[in-house]
């Protein structure tokens, strides 16, 4: 139990010190152009490393599985149908049909 | 209201994520009502898997709560994107920031580098209901579910942010910073320690400087002609 308490105590203190730093230090004033264009892309890169970080790889080991597979069929769904209800649970589904083969 | 419905979808299928979670944290020693807490007070998704797999691998605390600090960092450059769009003081300003996720970041970025702070609240609202209430579900009931891999649940972690970043693909230049974002990521898994990849791969989306002086230097050339 304290090694549970420990942990959450600990990520609890990093996560509201990185979630609060940016906002801390920048306020309330007008941005230049160049700090705009790059906040502007920095949300397809981050996601796009997120998606490749977890489906492509099984910690430091690059693996592609049934889960990538999932993962794909479920992009599929969330770019055709626009329903991110729809993409994870095709990912779940799809992923657990291709183990159970 | 508008950023609940927006934030809704997310909610939904964050708690499926979040039951993942609360099935995997008894594998890693903690309790339902520690795996429970942990969701309701730490609230990053990311952060959390990562931290439990350390443990669940037998590394020590801080290690686990190191690793959950990188995975975490991509909240930094979320986070000075955000900041010039709160008011009050610098406290005022920390304190509102805890609501970002990464759903609600992109669902509240108007798409000129400003964003909506209640579309931010609003779409955070029910993603925190379904994350806390999605691990309570895994945690009491994860022994009548059985297996998440079993069930395909690992999946659903990437699904939700493919999906995200499908989102973003409007024009070719997010599509070609996703592609270097990944590629960069990509590179570094097999070396680098879990959450670098993901914030290294951020420093594409400085590609955005080389338009940004391109389009600056086409506003002068029009102001040059004009005059």
């Amino acid at each position: 139990m304290s090694t549970s308490v420990a942990v959450i105590a600990g990520c609890a203190a990093v996560t509201f010190a990185i979630k609060g730093a940016g906002p801390m230090a920048l306020g309330g004033r007008e941005l230049p152009p160049w700090f705009t264009s790059v906040i502007i892309l920095l949300a397809p890169a981050l996601f796009a490393a997120l998606v490749a970080t977890q489906a492509l790889a099984d910690g430091q080991r690059l693996t592609i599985g049934p889960d990538t597979a999932g993962v794909v069929a479920g992009g599929l769904v969330a770019w055709k149908a626009h329903s991110v209800i729809g993409c994870v649970v095709t990912a779940a589904v799809v992923t657990a049909a291709l183990r159970a083969l | 209201m508008e950023g609940v419905r927006a934030g809704a979808p997310f909610g939904v299928a964050g708690a499926v994520v979040a039951l993942s979670f609360g099935v995997v944290a008894q594998g890693a020693g903690l309790s339902p009502l520690a795996a429970i807490a942990m969701s309701a007070i730490v609230f990053a998704g990311s952060a959390q898997f990562t931290a439990i797999s350390i443990l669940a691998a037998g590394g020590s605390v801080g290690a686990a709560v190191l690793a959950a600090a990188l995975v975490n960092s991509r909240f930094l450059p979320m986070g000075a994107a955000l900041g010039p769009s709160l008011p009050g003081g610098p406290l005022w300003r920390a304190a509102q920031g805890q609501t970002v996720v990464d759903a609600s970041w992109a669902i509240a970025a108007r798409g000129d580098g400003t964003f909506d702070r209640w579309r931010l609240f609003g779409s955070t609202a029910p993603q925190y209901v379904g994350w806390v209430g999605g691990t309570a579900v895994g945690a009491l009931g994860g022994n009548v579910l059985g297996d998440p891999e079993t069930l395909g649940l690992d999946a659903v972690y990437p699904a939700f942010f493919l999906a995200l970043l499908l989102h973003e693909l409007g024009d070719r230049r997010s599509r070609v910073v996703a592609a270097l974002g990944g590629l960069i990521a990509l590179v570094l898994i097999p070396f680098a320690p879990a959450g670098v990849p993901v914030l290294a791969a951020s420093v594409a989306a400085l590609l955005g400087l080389h338009g940004a002086s391109a389009r600056a230097a086409a506003r002068e050339r029009e102001q040059e002609a004009a005059a």
